[in-house]
């Protein structure tokens, strides 16, 4: 039998989230959801993990606290000490103040591009990249449930579309792959 | 779903479907432009022009086609420049310290304020460069190695942390406002049919398909983009206050300048945006999203930071008296009373006095009289920096260079031209870019929209 996947398209939310959490109570797997806003609450019910992308923001920053603090060490300490009205520049520490604004605004642009940069890359979101979403629809009013039967061994499509017909689904479409 | 308070006031007006929110937004894009945008950016297009011509005079023959002189050596250039810097605050302080706050009023606003913070940095960013007077040696102050002699740029400086701040200010706003608009050029893409638009919205949208996980990971971005940028909105008009704060000149050796700078720069910024947005709403009948209640809400902040400017004013003032600093207290008198009071009291009747109007309830939700008072919050505005720049330069330590500041016909032009590439590029993200957040909107419809509220109150009383 060839392997099936079915679109149940939802005219609001909170409909989509009645189909996933009754398909899912039947131990029937969601593949995903394609919607044009996030709908909140949908994550647990289809078993998205929570995204790690704050703690990669994290990362960037303290790389960029770091750089910039050991930049500015070479160039205005280590290099050229500068003598500016008799107060040289002598140690890290002793100039740390005049080096805060610096260090903070480095901190976060590399916090905000490096979490936007692996945001891009880990959603497939680069110039060029072909659209994913199953129907054009889904960008503008519906939202749109993908069960694959391949995912699913011990139900059979039509089970799954008839259990997706007792929730308020706007249309079932079916496709082969 | 979690519902709102029936006592709020609906942010969506009428009955809208997700469909109509799509439709009205991607209509105007797929249709012909009216005839009133040509017409505009026809003007804006001259104006920008002339001040590129300005220019380029300039910058054949030198900053000496300009006013200044060995005393006042600073005077529109950087008046310019902190103008734009200021309303550049605005837009990420609408996307981002309200999006911290979740104040849905934000979602109708934010897409535009963020194209306008946009391009006012950039015009901005010009003043500096200009006034380096060779363009093209812009890139010496960021701390390259180079091989004139191992000489660093100096981190001590505050002119050096500006570099800093406004080129991080500028790329994460840039980064913002783009990751925000990908999901709604992906339904521009779906939804126009001609192939070469569909292309173009293609690029533009990077692929994306809004499958659970993308939002979960977008929502996700936004939020800590704007917890880091929350932090940068207040650090970069701090730091081009440190520009002044930090130097020994009477008059810009002050503490309060931070905090002084950051709220005349959000109520700039929130000026700006009216004048932008009560056009914008009316042309693009945007009339059912951008409400009077959203005017309001601008108003509000407008009144709140106009009146911490006011206190600062007044702060400074005191200050100059009480701290018996003979230099000081000569400067504020003789901003008052001296050669260029009629700027000192320009300010003061545009930032002080004028907004408290705001305080009845008829005038600030009143649009007109908002458009009035947006183009009133702005030149006073303009006219602090140049009384806090020029001002405080034009007598300084030795009265035998005391002197006046006389603009040029380029130091207008130049600043005329500046608002003319602004309304160009304005106009354009008008016509080719969602102007809504679309996908934000759509989010709040079934909680703030008038007819759900409606419904949900009915049923509530059955």
């Amino acid at each position: 039998m060839a392997n099936k996947v079915i679109y149940a398209v939802y005219e609001d939310p909170e409909q989509l989230k009645e189909g996933a959490r009754k398909l899912v109570s039947n131990g029937i797997k969601v593949k995903d959801t394609w919607s044009p806003f996030p709908i909140h609450g949908i994550d647990p019910i289809i078993g998205v993990k929570r995204t790690r992308l704050a703690i990669v923001a994290f990362m960037f920053g303290i790389t960029g606290t770091c750089l910039a603090l050991l930049g500015i060490w070479y160039m205005n300490i280590f290099d050229w000490p500068m003598n500016i009205g008799g107060k040289p520049s002598q140690a890290l520490y002793k100039n740390l103040p005049a080096f805060i604004p610096v260090t903070f605004e480095f901190t976060v642009l590399c916090a905000a591009h490096g979490m936007s940069i692996t945001y891009l890359i880990r959603n497939n979101t680069l110039p060029g990249m072909p659209a994913r979403n199953p129907d054009p629809r889904s960008t503008d009013d519906k939202f749109i449930i993908e069960v694959r039967t391949a995912d699913n061994h011990g139900h059979s499509a039509e089970a799954i579309t008839g259990l997706l017909r007792t929730t308020p689904v706007f249309e079932i479409n079916e496709r082969q792959y | 779903m979690h519902s709102e308070a029936a006592i709020r006031q609906p942010l969506i007006l009428g009955h809208k479907t997700y469909h109509d929110i799509t439709q009205d937004i991607v209509g105007p894009i797929e249709s012909k432009a009216p005839r009133g945008w040509y017409v505009l950016i026809s003007i804006a297009g001259l104006i920008a022009l002339y001040g590129i011509g300005c220019i380029l005079y300039l910058l054949s023959k030198g900053i000496g086609v300009w006013g200044l002189n060995k005393t006042v050596d600073w005077a529109w250039d950087i008046t310019n420049f902190v103008w734009w810097v200021g309303i550049g605050h605005a837009g990420t302080l609408i996307s981002a310290v309200l999006l911290l706050f979740r104040q849905k009023w934000r979602m109708a606003v934010n897409r535009s304020a963020e194209a306008m913070t946009i391009f006012a940095v950039i015009m901005a960013a010009l003043f500096p460069l200009l006034h380096m007077g060779r363009l093209w040696l812009g890139y010496w102050v960021f701390p390259l190695p180079n091989q004139f002699g191992s000489l660093w740029v100096n981190f001590n400086s505050p002119l050096l942390w500006d570099v800093f701040a406004i080129s991080t200010y500028f790329s994460v706003s840039l980064v913002f406002w783009y990751i925000g608009l990908i999901p709604d050029f992906a339904t521009i893409r779906d939804k126009v049919t001609k192939p070469g638009m569909k292309k173009f919205y293609g690029i533009l949208s990077f692929g994306w398909s809004g499958n659970a996980k993308a939002w979960t990971r977008f929502e996700e971005v936004s939020l800590v983009l704007a917890g880091v940028a929350t932090p940068l909105v207040f650090s970069v008009h701090s730091v081009v206050s440190f520009d002044f704060a930090t130097s020994v000149i009477p008059g810009w050796h002050t503490t309060i300048f931070p905090p002084y700078f950051v709220s005349g720069a959000v109520f700039s910024g929130f000026a700006m945006v009216q004048t932008l947005l009560l056009v914008m709403r009316k042309v693009m009948k945007l009339e059912n999203y951008i409400t009077v209640k959203h005017v309001e809400y601008m108003n509000i902040v407008i009144i709140v930071t106009g009146s911490i400017v006011g206190v600062a004013y007044i702060t400074e003032l005191f200050i100059s008296w009480y701290s018996g600093v003979e230099y000081e207290s000569y400067a504020f008198i003789n901003r008052a009373t001296g050669p260029y009071w009629w700027s000192y009291w320009a300010m003061m009747t545009c930032n002080v006095i004028s907004p408290q109007v705001f305080w009845f309830k008829k005038l600030r939700t009143n649009l007109a009289f908002t458009f009035f008072m947006s183009i009133i919050v702005n030149i006073g505005m303009w006219f602090e920096r140049f009384v806090i720049i020029v001002t405080s330069l034009h007598r300084d330590y030795l009265p035998s260079s005391w002197n006046m500041f006389h603009p040029t016909w380029v130091d207008v032009g130049v600043f005329l031209g500046t608002i003319g590439i602004f309304f160009t590029l304005y106009l354009l993200f008008a016509r080719y870019f969602p102007v809504l957040a679309l996908n934000e909107v759509k989010s709040i419809l079934k909680v703030s929209g008038e007819s759900y509220k409606k419904e949900a109150a009915q049923h509530h009383h059955h």
